[in-house]
């Protein structure tokens, strides 16, 4: 009987658990997207934002957010690509790969205002690129990397042997192999990887601080000339992004209405990533329904 | 030369092409490799100068407690004194992660024994959100739900250590989670059987079998957490105080090395003792994340063995 009342206790102390995760989760989740959700207007996502007066927008950081994160993947996806084939398909095992492969770990791991601080000495005042956007992907890009490598190396390896020897046996090449046949394959969880790295890219602020900069300049959205400074396409500009602008508000306290600006960013962002998410997995399941004719 | 003695002689397309894949992808992993060094090499040299440039005390680094590096000491060397910061990082960082190892078990326990194949999925697309929810919100929900909280229920001004674990907590939990149900599902499925028919309860079994063989698997998860509670930046900065003093009680203010950080180096000039000092913070940050990666290792090690 003893064992069976145990039983019965220990169960019932696990599901109240559960329960109190899912409740101090959803309060908080509901807080900002009941507080914020309402603050959330056409005018609010496009104009520009105050410093010293209320009824300022999110236009500017939510388009350099966006830019910032198309750059990002511009640049990481291919270099992880290259790394992750590497990894899945050509690392001999020796000292070599173990030394890559703990590289990667130790990068992934890094707190992300090292990453920032690195882009910042480096980038921003070494090679005096200034607060840039160009310099925040960049740090972005570190950030991004390891996570993205080992997102594709998974994807490649769950590709069956079968597959590699039939191209070897057709007398392609490996790189061509690899090309034509292990990758398509691979490609639905390669996209469901590089969508949710790329929610994760969305909110990251402590990286962007010192690399990206905190100013907000006045972009022109007339101007698509990339060379001029006032363009938003502009690569050598400060921006600012969605994230960044939640933290600098509230932590300068200059902006009368700052908690409501900050609780509308804060909805936008988390709308984001359930979009990403959900994206994620609808691309993916697609991709897979085309790539194997199943339905 | 006869043509056909050259096309034998010659490198293969198929030869060449897989030449040129190695060159690609060889280039792409040196690329990363070398991302970690220089980091690992201009943060260092960086750090390191305030003890050999700025000639600091590297004991009185660790243990002082009076962090004012624009001023001078009896001594004459700057008041570079970290430990406030040191016990703020560490301060945090175990709470958050001694409040959300039994929830995260609790929750993970659940999930893979309790509940329904709905409420699993439910309960697993939550988990995922919210692993993907950006920091500063939750530094925000921090200081809009939780620095109130303290300060009316519990005391203080409501920013301090406490509030800072808080909002670690709610940030650890779903990773620490999500980890945790990874390992429990990976105890094979005829280790329970086994348990079950031997006439075990579910919690018996819970406690004698499941939890006993994913033990590395939890730990993993476990110090993962804590790897992300010591290098989360902007939302402990937004809700700890930012008073480099050493902390004398969890509700008064106090400061983390990633906030100091973060507030920090905007507001010195490269080259300077305030600068150079900044940088030794964050090398500590830089060799704890190894730390921590150096132990999940020997974890996974113990755990294949």
């Amino acid at each position: 009987m003893k064992t069976k009342l145990q039983n019965k206790i220990a169960l019932n102390i696990i599901r109240i658990i559960a329960a109190l995760v899912v409740l101090i989760l959803l309060f908080l989740l509901g807080d900002i997207l009941i507080s914020g959700v309402p603050h959330i207007s056409w005018h609010f996502l496009t104009s520009a934002s105050q410093s010293f007066e209320s009824g300022g927008g999110i236009g500017v950081q939510l388009f350099n957010s966006i830019y910032l994160l198309l750059l990002t993947l511009i640049i990481s996806f291919p270099i992880s690509l290259g790394a992750g084939i590497f990894l899945s398909e050509y690392a001999p095992k020796n000292l070599f790969t173990s030394i890559v492969r703990m590289a990667i770990e130790v990068l992934s791991s890094l707190p992300s205002v090292v990453v920032g601080l690195f882009g910042f000495l480096l980038f921003v005042v070494q090679f005096q690129m200034g607060f840039s956007i160009l310099s925040g992907a960049i740090a972005l890009t570190f950030f991004n990397l390891p996570l993205l490598t080992r997102n594709i190396e998974e994807s490649l390896r769950a590709v069956p042997d079968l597959q590699r020897e039939a191209g070897m046996s057709l007398g392609l090449s490996k790189w061509r192999t690899v090309m034509r046949v292990i990758l398509p394959e691979a490609l639905p969880g390669i996209v469901t990887g590089v969508v949710l790295g790329a929610g994760r890219v969305f909110g990251e602020a402590a990286a962007l601080i010192y690399t990206a900069g905190q100013s907000a300049t006045n972009i022109d959205f007339g101007n698509w000339n990339p060379f001029n400074a006032a363009s938003p396409l502009n690569l050598m500009r400060p921006a600012e992004t969605l994230a960044v602008h939640i933290w600098k508000i509230n932590s300068e306290g200059v902006m009368p209405d700052a908690s409501a600006v900050s609780a509308g960013a804060s909805a936008v962002l988390i709308i984001v990533v359930l979009l990403f998410n959900i994206f994620a997995r609808i691309i993916g399941n697609s991709l897979y329904r085309k790539l194997t004719a199943t339905k | 030369m006869d043509p056909i003695k050259k096309k034998i002689q010659s490198n293969s397309r198929e030869t060449r092409q897989d030449l040129f894949g190695k060159i690609v992808t060889y280039t792409c992993i040196a690329l990363i490799v070398l991302v970690v060094l220089s980091i690992f090499v201009f943060v260092a040299s960086k750090g390191m100068a305030t003890f050999f440039v700025n000639k600091a005390n590297f004991w009185d680094f660790l243990s002082g407690k009076n962090w004012n590096p624009t001023m001078l000491d009896s001594k004459g060397s700057p008041m570079l004194g970290a430990l406030p910061m040191i016990t703020g990082s560490f301060g945090v960082t175990i709470l958050a992660v001694l409040f959300a190892t039994p929830f995260a078990i609790g929750t993970a326990l659940y999930m893979t024994e309790i509940a329904s194949g709905k409420g699993e999925r439910i309960l697993q697309s939550v988990i995922e959100l919210l692993v993907g929810i950006p920091s500063v919100v939750y530094g925000f929900i921090g200081l809009s739900v939780i620095v109130p909280f303290v300060r009316n229920y519990i005391g203080g001004s409501g920013y301090g250590i406490l509030s800072g674990s808080f909002v670690l907590f709610v940030m650890v939990l779903p990773t620490v989670t999500s980890m945790t149900v990874d390992s429990l599902r990976a105890v094979p499925r005829f280790y329970k059987e086994a348990s079950l028919a031997l006439g075990a309860t579910k919690w018996q079994t819970i406690y004698k079998v499941i939890l006993r063989s994913s033990t590395s698997g939890i730990l993993t998860a476990i110090i993962f957490g804590m790897a992300r509670a010591f290098g989360e930046a902007l939302a402990v900065q937004m809700v700890i105080g930012n008073a480099a003093i050493m902390p004398t009680s969890l509700l008064s203010s106090a400061s983390t090395l990633t906030s100091v950080l973060t507030m920090g180096i905007g507001n010195t000039v490269m080259g300077t003792v305030a600068n150079n000092a900044l940088w030794s913070l964050a090398l500590i940050l830089l060799l704890m994340s190894l730390f921590f990666n150096i132990v999940v290792r020997l974890i996974g090690r113990k755990g294949r063995m």
